[in-house]
């Protein structure tokens, strides 16, 4: 059996075909239609894996982006896909963090990777990707060299929740001389401190694993390991879960 | 000829506004009401029209924020906006508007409202027991059949009080009747269908009308053909704050993501339909007070009828998800959910918090939460 998995999120979308044991998967920037990112990430498979669309059992989506792209034989939410994918890349994993661009999620699950309760923040953009993004702006770098210029040593607590606010927080910081490599630690902080309360709530329980875009980032994983005391682990091929979760699911039709 | 029925319930509203415009010249009085706690019997036993004022409807918040801060639940701020723009018809017709300290927001909003029109606040005690909370709600009662007797320059009798109690305990009878249909499978009422019902009702000119309606209603629904296939989606009970149409978004989406609000424990639903008048006793101002004062509305502290009935609707309506629909800024239902979540859970079943307002900017995160929800159901 044959099927694709297509996530399409806020920020980027994600593409997991399954063809056996072969695993071939595609990510790119979703840009302003989401309907057109999936087309794209469903050629790209297509050519890379040399398989026709018509070879194809099932092809499901998820994400943000699902009901607007019209080419799914079946829509799931982000959050079974994701407990799906984590699950199988992670099978001793019982709490899903996942940070994305628009929202950030926890997910409790059982050893199948049933969902058991979640929790999801989206009203706001504290706590997610964009928050992050807006930050680095301010702060004149590229999100992704946030991690590696952070000094947790100097952490500067952010007191701002709200984004905008926290924008000029920084800018004040900054007028003060503060350390950039603080404020970035203060800034992984803020997020931890908000997704790991969210954790807590649903009962942290080990092993809990990091998904989602800002996975990638090292500082947010050290502080959500400082906010929850306790290990935080990052799979090999975070960003794809929720796509490979939903070409799992295919199987399952 | 069948969907007629639920549809004359869609009518009532302006069937009563109509009636009333003629009636009024006539005399006839109408007390306006915000809540299910207020005795409406005192108000039918004056011989005058009980109406909720309760605003479900999001165009007149705007208004209400120029006066009242943006963080209040969305209840309080369109039932205020919609008296301060006289936009809503009942409000206009009220004699005599009666409020209750039941939330601090409702409580503190009936002051400004005084502006307006009179308000007749009764002090709710947050007590369901007997002893000095009863007390008290007797003398408020009591306070209230007075105000109502020199309003309107007339006299309330003993017996007058127990006819409308008859006939307020019909209606409870007939409108529990008709909710614990859906109790079958398939049920025979989508969500949307029930509330239309349920809610509209409350606005009936005549009791006695509206419990022969329902009667007829429950024998065309028993007698309904409902496509077995629907035997299979997923059956929902929904608690929480009120809802109305006007604010029915969770329903309908839960209606359009193919799972059916089976039950509905706010007070607009189940909350008070089990809750009757004893006719036994000798004082109905008695009668009236221990009614009343059992509400399982969360302003009540502690509130543990509401834990017993929602795990009885659990069960009698084989519910296999609760969604707990609060307000947002709705202090007293967002804290109690974390016991409704404990009652859930123990029953082993999906539970999910929504917190919204009346406006449709969250459709889109509500209907993810919904769908994830359904997915958890085992099937
Ligand atoms: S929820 Fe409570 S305060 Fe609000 S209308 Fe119902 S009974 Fe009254
Ligand atoms: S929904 Fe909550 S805050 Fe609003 S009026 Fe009712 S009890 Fe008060």
């Amino acid at each position: 059996m044959i099927t694709v998995g297509v996530d399409i999120g806020s920020v980027a979308s994600k593409g997991v075909l399954l063809n056996g044991e072969k695993r071939f998967s595609t990510v790119l920037p979703t840009g302003w239609s989401p309907r057109d990112a999936g087309e794209k990430i469903l050629s790209t498979l297509f050519r890379e894996s040399c398989i026709g669309r018509q070879e194809v059992d099932y092809i499901i989506v998820t994400g943000y982006g699902r009901v607007s792209f019209g080419q799914a034989d079946k829509t799931v939410t982000e959050i079974s896909c994701h407990a799906r994918g984590v699950a199988a890349l992670c099978p001793e994993a019982r709490t899903i963090i996942d940070i994305g661009g628009q929202d950030s999620k926890v997910i409790s699950i059982n050893e199948k990777g049933k969902v058991l309760d979640f929790a999801m923040n989206d009203k706001c953009a504290a706590g997610t990707g964009k928050f992050l993004q807006v930050m680095a702006n301010t702060l004149g770098m590229d999100v992704a060299e946030l991690a590696a210029s952070e000094d947790p040593s100097e952490t500067v607590t952010i007191n701002s929740m709200c984004t905008v606010f926290a924008e000029s927080e920084i800018i004040g910081l900054l007028a003060r001389n503060i350390s950039k490599g603080g404020i970035i630690a203060g800034l992984h902080q803020s997020v931890g401190k908000r997704v790991a309360s969210m954790a807590r709530r649903l009962g942290a329980r080990e092993k809990i694993v990091f998904t989602g875009g800002v996975a990638q980032n090292a500082g947010v994983r050290r502080a959500l390991e400082e906010e929850l005391k306790r290990t935080v682990v990052v799979p090999e091929g975070c960003q794809f879960t929720g796509a490979l979760g939903a070409a799992l699911l295919g199987l399952d039709i | 000829m069948e969907n007629n029925t639920v549809e004359q319930f869609m009518d009532i509203r302006a069937a009563t506004v109509a009636k009333m415009l003629e009636e009024k010249e006539r005399g006839m009085k109408v007390v306006g009401i915000y809540c299910t706690f207020c005795p409406q019997e005192l108000v039918l036993a004056a011989g005058a029209i009980p109406v909720g004022l309760c605003g479900t409807r999001e165009e007149p918040i705007p208004a209400a924020e120029e006066v009242l801060p943006r963080n209040l639940c969305p209840l309080i701020k369109s039932s205020y906006g919609f008296a301060v723009t006289d936009t809503c018809p009942f409000f206009n017709f009220s004699d005599l508007i009666v409020g209750e300290t039941t939330c601090d927001g409702k409580k503190k909003m009936f002051e400004i409202m005084q502006e307006l029109k009179p308000v007749h606040v009764m002090q709710l005690p947050h007590h369901h027991k007997a002893g000095a909370s009863l007390d008290l709600w007797i003398d408020e009662i009591k306070s209230l059949k007075t105000k109502i007797e020199e309003e309107f320059q007339l006299e309330i009798k003993d017996e007058d009080i127990w006819k409308a109690v008859d006939l307020v305990n019909q209606e409870k009878k007939a409108l529990k009747e008709i909710s614990d249909l859906n109790r079958n499978s398939p049920p025979p009422m989508s969500g949307l269908e029930l509330l239309t019902v349920v809610w509209s009702g409350g606005f009936s000119f005549d009791k006695k009308e509206l419990v022969q309606m329902l009667e007829e209603l429950k024998k065309t629904l028993e007698s309904r053909e409902v496509d077995p296939k629907s035997a299979k989606k997923p059956r929902i009970l929904l608690t929480g704050c009120p809802v109305g149409l006007g604010s029915e978004k969770v329903v309908r989406l839960v209606d359009e993501l193919g799972a059916t609000v089976v039950a509905m424990e706010n007070c607009t639903g189940y909350k008070t339909l089990e809750l009757m008048a004893d006719r036994s006793k000798d004082d109905p101002i008695v009668a009236l007070a221990e009614k009343y004062l059992n509400i399982p509305c969360s302003c009540m502290s502690p509130n543990p009828y509401r834990m017993e009935l929602l795990g009885r609707m659990i069960d009698d309506f084989n519910a296999e998800a609760v969604i707990d629909l609060t307000w947002q800024a709705c202090h007293t239902y967002n804290i109690e959910s974390h016991e409704v979540e404990k009652v859930v859970k123990d029953k082993g079943l999906p539970f999910l918090h929504l917190e919204s307002d009346y406006s449709s900017s969250d459709e889109e995160s509500l209907k993810v939460r919904i769908e994830a929800m359904l997915e958890m159901i085992e099937k």
